[in-house]
């Protein structure tokens, strides 16, 4: 039980000071009326103009989001590889090697259909 | 203390035995080939090929199974087990696989075959009426297949929670598209799609959060580990009881077993129809084999604990399949039903924990192995039969259109009743020495009120099945009703490899089941 003590002090701080920073701006904070208050912060796309019918958005983002987590995901995979790479030795590179070559094969297969062109 | 130095001294590099997960290697090889041939190929020799290749890698991943067959240990640093009831499932899989495979590339009865052009064409949209007017064929599933049924083969066969989870996503994630891809009632389809994605998703929580609990109680995720920690008596036995109760939850719903069934009919009646046999066949075959595995080497030693529940279950699930069964007024769902009751029925085998046969054999496992074979090519052959009935809107499922139906066409009349009678296990099909295995290792493992209550709803389960052969046979034929469509050669043999399947098993069943007991026990 001792082990799990750090770990919960460290949540219980991390929520002390989230609970503590929002609870202040709101108690001492001005409220002015803003615009640009309301606009999406930092990232993200413009919520305007809205598409016609409803909210339907264009299925390329949802390509790219896909892409984007198989590659993230192959990344996650690869850092603890390349962290005990030499315990792992050639077993690992072989293994290593056959995931790739699996992602590669996916990739191909998007390129080739065009999931990489926007239009 | 573990401390992050001595975990390093520990270290041992896993293995991987690849002669001992060649069938999976080889179906997974065959998937990604195709996804190549996807991407490379010219359209116009895609289904050719994509077939040719998918057919041959199943014979191939078979050929592999027999010559492991009595080779038994566990692979991949343990978290792959193959053994008895493991390769016994892998070979029926891949059997099975074969017709629907054949059954799914059919493109003549639906000219561009069954599947929409593409999949993500919104319904009734231009381009998706360019797409159909070009009678472009759908090849995409042959890799989703190859990757489905790699999942399949590798859930029955998984020896700890993990790897058994990573399987039920493999074989659970390439069926959900292709219960969207129907061409025809489109809506219908994707509204399956959704469906069985977000239940599907649902109980995948339930058997997540199941194998946690289970990891608290253990400390492993092996199945070995956790039988250990039973037998010891060793941990905090709530954390088992509640982890065995949300696992064994997520496997009941992918069997298909009352109360969680309430996908069965919606999904199998929305899916395209050579799908929907694949599905109802394949997928029962290897949740069963998963959850044998859970249940015996597991938990066996909390038999005790679980055999009520599962006795609970099975009356439950023959009573909802076979009564619900009987209100349905349309085919594929009548179907779904009676999959449900069939559920029942092999959990009352699996009740037979106890039960040793005369040569050693575990009665309980061997029951059950052969139960799902015999209805396996049976339900592939039915749902191949319904494909044949049509009328201009497609598939004639509503019960009243097949009133008369021997008049238009015998032979399939007479076949659909051949498969009809073995679901209800009249003698002489392979239904009947199926039950009779089942019924009898539960007697033998002293669940005779089971026993007795499988019985009547079998009784209650043949009479719908009667129903739809007295309306075929016995019925004026509508003016207007349906016509049975000539397939092409790869139907008529998905077919008769059902019927002939269903008649050996009938007649002769004793090798198979021999080789059922053969394969009864589990290496640990």
């Amino acid at each position: 039980m001792n082990s799990y003590v750090p770990i919960l002090v460290l949540g219980a701080l991390s929520l002390g000071f989230a609970v503590f920073s929002i609870a202040a701006g709101h108690l001492t904070g001005p409220r002015r009326f803003n615009r640009a208050k309301l606009d999406a912060y930092e990232c993200g796309i413009e919520p305007t103009p809205q598409p016609v019918g409803g909210g339907r958005f264009p299925v390329k983002y949802y390509l790219t989001a896909m892409l984007f987590i198989i590659f993230d995901i192959e990344i996650v995979f690869l850092y603890p590889w390349a962290v005990s790479f030499d315990a792992l030795g050639m077993f690992g590179l072989v293994e290593m090697g056959l995931f790739i070559l699996t992602l590669l094969v996916v990739y191909a297969y998007v390129w080739r259909r065009g999931g990489l062109e926007w239009d | 203390m573990n401390t992050g130095l001595t975990l390093a001294a520990e270290f041992e590099t896993p293995s991987v035995e690849y002669r001992l997960l060649a069938p999976m290697l080889i179906v997974f090889g065959v998937a990604v080939a195709g996804v190549l041939l996807e991407a490379f190929m010219p359209r116009p020799f895609r289904h050719e090929t994509q077939l040719g290749l998918a057919v041959a890698g199943l014979l191939a991943a078979f050929a592999s199974v027999v010559m492991l067959a009595g080779d038994y240990s566990v692979a991949a640093s343990g978290s792959v087990a193959v053994d008895g009831p493991a390769l016994f499932l892998q070979g029926a899989i891949l059997l099975m696989a074969i017709p629907g495979v054949l059954a799914t590339a059919e493109r003549k009865v639906d000219v561009g075959g069954v599947f929409a052009p593409a999949g993500s064409s919104t319904p009734g949209s231009p381009a998706e009426r360019l797409l159909v007017a070009e009678k472009i064929t759908q090849t995409e599933v042959f890799p989703l297949l190859m990757f489905a049924i790699g999942g399949m083969l590798l859930f029955p066969a998984s020896n700890d929670l993990l790897t058994m989870f990573v399987a039920l996503e493999v074989l659970s994630l390439p069926l959900y598209l292709l219960c969207g891809l129907a061409r025809r009632r489109r809506l219908l389809s994707q509204e399956a799609s959704l469906k069985y994605f977000l239940l599907g998703a649902y109980s995948s929580a339930f058997f997540l959060y199941g194998v946690a609990l289970l990891y608290g109680y253990a400390g492993t995720v092996r199945l070995s580990g956790i039988a250990e920690a039973v037998s010891s008596e060793a941990g905090n036995e709530t954390l088992l009881l509640t982890g065995t109760a949300l696992l064994t939850v997520g496997l009941l719903f992918k069997v298909g077993a009352a109360p969680f069934h309430s996908w069965t009919p919606d999904v199998y009646q929305g899916a395209p129809t050579p799908i929907t046999g694949f599905m109802a066949a394949c997928t029962k075959v290897a949740a069963f084999g998963a959850l044998l595995r859970v249940l015996y080497v597991g938990v066996g030693g909390l038999a005790w604990e679980w055999e009520p529940v599962i006795w609970g279950i099975a009356i439950l699930t023959m009573g909802v399949g076979s009564v619900l069964a009987l209100t349905q007024t349309d085919i594929k769902r009548m179907l779904a039903y009676s999959s449900i009751a069939h559920a029942g029925f092999i959990l009352t085998g699996l009740v037979g924990t106890d039960a040793v046969g005369a040569d050693g054999e575990l009665l309980g496992v061997s029951s059950v192995l052969f139960y799902l074979v015999t209805y396996g090519f049976s339900t592939i052959g039915a749902f191949a039969v319904v494909t044949l009935v049509r009328d201009a809107a497609g598939e004639a499922t509503h019960l009243s259109q097949w009133a008369g139906l021997a008049r238009r066409s015998p032979v399939i009349a007479v076949v659909f009743t051949f498969f009809l009678a073995a679901f209800a296990g009249i003698p002489l099909t392979s239904g009947f020495t199926a039950k009779f295995a089942v019924f009898s290792a539960a007697w033998a493992g002293d669940a005779r009120v089971l026993v007795i209550i499988g019985v009547i709803m079998s009784a209650v389960a043949a009479f719908f099945y009667f129903r739809v052969i007295v309306l075929m046979f016995f019925s004026a034929p509508a003016p207007d009703g349906p016509s049975v469509v000539v397939p092409s050669p790869l139907t008529t043999v998905a077919i008769a490899i059902g019927a002939a399947v269903t008649l050996l098993l009938g007649v002769f069943p004793t090798y198979v089941l021999e080789l059922a007991g053969l394969a009864s026990q589990f290496v640990r």
